[in-house]
């Protein structure tokens, strides 16, 4: 029985020939994340006897999530974690504005294929989609990580999702993700690694399958992944490109000498097939994620405050939905966007769709977070209904516990904003 | 060796936003009292003022989803909560609990039983507990990450003079 990307990746990291899932393993990560959190991560690390970093160049830090600072308190904690970079000559360090960590990472090519990312953040899978091993841990676990480079992981079992046919027009991978997730449930991929196969990866874009390799979180996923394919090379190239124009050869070739790709017999745990023709807009009900139900079901529920932004549904393509829909519209709920990285802001300018947003009434925010988790502006007021593009409809997550948050693509999002009601984009589009 | 704790019931799902609400996420840090203050804030609000030192939490499935935010653990650490007993854990939850010194264990059938204000006897030497007239067996630790808990948390585990990390859960 062949092996899964996951038992490959962290086989080769201890130096074996094969490991078996549920072994224990020290694991030394090639990229280690963290954020604003950055502050309580050094606050930890000084308390430990290790004075040093082990691999400064392995720590990528990104202030992202309560950007620009709303209190002097926040500012404090940019501040001191300023001062750190600073003194222990970080070299991957992405000022406020620039994006959200997960998106600023695939853009500089700091992760990439075959790598091994641990990060203070749950939605650390995220760079499975290009290929790599991401996985969230905590606060102390990364001020170890700092001191010692290495940390424990169990190698996980896999659920293999077999995709086949393609989403139709006005379908995106969120509705597959909000389709699975609803259907597994919010533990449905515990502990587990969910690696993508099937003819059907090849016709999601890059942008497409960030956003479904994102939401393996919120079904508890330990890390997922899709194989590097000629979109996930295609994409990489003009990416480094751009980011990096003095070193991009080199980084590509690093990442193609370094990827690595399940055996065609690998073994999984479960094994799933979906249909992509199927999957139709879905949207999230308060208060959980895996309550799911078609957006049709919904329709003519009341929106206060519709959201488009975060590392999962905050790129260009996203926006380029939403500017789809409220073209020449004006929208009867409020529409706060927030682009996922300044890169994705410069993109959505330049082609129009931020000049569509304004035009229909939507406020445009600093790259970063927003109020996805409630530390930044644009939260609902109590009694208020939120519709968002966001991972996440816990009671209180955006602030306020006495609000409803609703979860759905970026497409719906707008329409519902243009209609100030829970509406399909296809039957907004026939009101006309 | 037994001892008795009292039980605060919640049910399968909870979520780290509830339990330690993301808005304080870079506000309230280390303060313990501050910390105590918001446990469980959007959850029960009557467990902040009730809970006392040696209190146990019993829940059902998936204790802990959501976010990686530590204070999740290290706020109900601060109300001095003995232990959570849970049908299942999510994963980074149960990676910070033992990095913190917070007893998690898995307890197959603990959720069906759970209910807020019962007495719960706990033996760890034997893997098991007793509660409402039943006795149930808990999941044992994984050994490799015995040592982390009986250090009480990753930090302390380092600062003994473990110069490197060695093989854990």
């Amino acid at each position: 029985m062949g092996a899964s990307f996951s038992q490959k990746v962290l086989a080769r990291n201890v130096g074996r020939a094969q490991v078996q899932p549920g072994e224990v393993l020290d694991v030394t990560p090639d990229v280690v994340l963290s954020h604003d959190n950055s502050a309580a991560i050094i606050r930890i690390f000084r308390q430990l006897p290790q004075k040093e970093l082990r691999f400064p160049e392995r720590l990528a830090i990104t202030l992202d999530h309560a950007v620009p600072p709303p209190t002097p308190q926040h500012a404090q904690n940019h501040a001191e974690i300023r001062r750190f970079v600073s003194e222990q000559g970080i070299q991957h360090f992405f000022e406020m504005g620039r994006g959200i960590c997960h998106q600023v990472h695939c853009e500089e090519g700091v992760v990439g294929p075959g790598m091994i990312l641990l990060g203070a953040d749950s939605h650390s899978p995220h760079c499975g989609w290009m290929g790599a091993f991401g996985a969230g841990v905590g606060r102390t676990e990364v001020a170890a990580l700092w001191a010692t480079g290495q940390l424990w992981l169990r190698v996980p079992e896999t659920l293999r999702i077999t995709l086949t046919g393609r989403l139709a027009p006005g379908v995106m991978s969120k509705d597959l993700a909000l389709q699975l997730i609803g259907r597994l449930g919010a533990d449905g991929a515990n502990y587990l690694a969910v690696e993508f196969d099937g003819p059907g990866v090849a016709t999601l874009s890059a942008d497409m399958r960030a956003a479904l390799v994102n939401m393996m979180a919120e079904m508890g996923a330990k890390n997922a992944f899709i194989a590097p394919d000629e979109l996930t090379w295609r994409w990489l190239e003009i990416q480094l490109q751009r980011s990096r124009p003095d070193d991009w050869q080199a980084r590509l070739s690093m990442f193609r000498e370094r990827a690595i790709l399940p055996d065609a017999d690998a073994d999984c745990a479960q094994q799933l097939d979906v249909a992509l023709d199927h999957v139709a807009p879905l949207v999230s009900c308060p208060h959980r994620v895996d309550n799911t139900e078609p957006v049709t079901a919904l329709t003519g529920t009341r929106v206060d405050l519709a959201f488009i932004g975060t590392c999962t549904n905050g790129r260009l393509e996203d926006l380029a939905a939403a500017a789809e829909v409220v073209r020449g519209r004006r929208l009867r709920a409020r529409l706060l966007v927030i682009p996922a990285s300044s890169q994705v802001l410069g993109d959505a300018l330049a082609a129009g769709y931020l000049a569509d947003l304004i035009e229909a009434g939507a406020s445009i925010g600093t790259p970063g977070c927003g109020p996805c988790m409630g530390v930044h502006a644009g939260v609902p007021a109590p009694g208020e209904v939120c519709i968002s593009s966001a991972n996440r409809n816990f009671r209180g997550r955006m602030g306020q516990r006495e609000a409803e948050i609703y979860l759905a693509n970026p497409a719906v999002v707008a329409a519902s904003a243009v209609a100030g009601e829970i509406v399909h984009p296809a039957d907004l589009l026939a009101g006309d | 060796m037994r001892s008795r704790h009292r039980t605060w019931a919640y049910g399968d799902h909870v979520n780290t936003d509830v339990i330690f609400p993301g808005k304080y996420t870079y506000s309230v840090q280390h303060d313990p009292a501050a910390l105590a203050r918001h446990a469980l804030e959007d959850l029960d609000p009557t467990f902040a003022t009730g809970v006392q030192r040696g209190d146990v939490i019993v829940a059902g499935r998936n204790w802990g989803n959501g976010s990686s935010r530590e204070q999740a653990v290290t706020c109900l650490l601060a109300c001095g909560l003995r232990a959570i007993i849970a049908e299942s854990f999510a994963r980074i939850y149960y990676r910070n609990a033992i990095n913190n010194g917070l007893l998690a264990l898995t307890c197959p059938g603990i959720g069906a039983l759970a209910q807020t204000g019962q007495e719960l006897a706990l033996d760890l030497d034997a893997g098991e507990l007793e509660i409402a007239g039943q006795t149930l067996q808990f999941v044992p630790l994984p050994p490799s990450v015995r040592h982390i808990v009986a250090a009480g948390g990753l930090v302390e585990y380092l600062k003994a003079g473990a110069g490197e990390q060695e093989g854990g859960g």
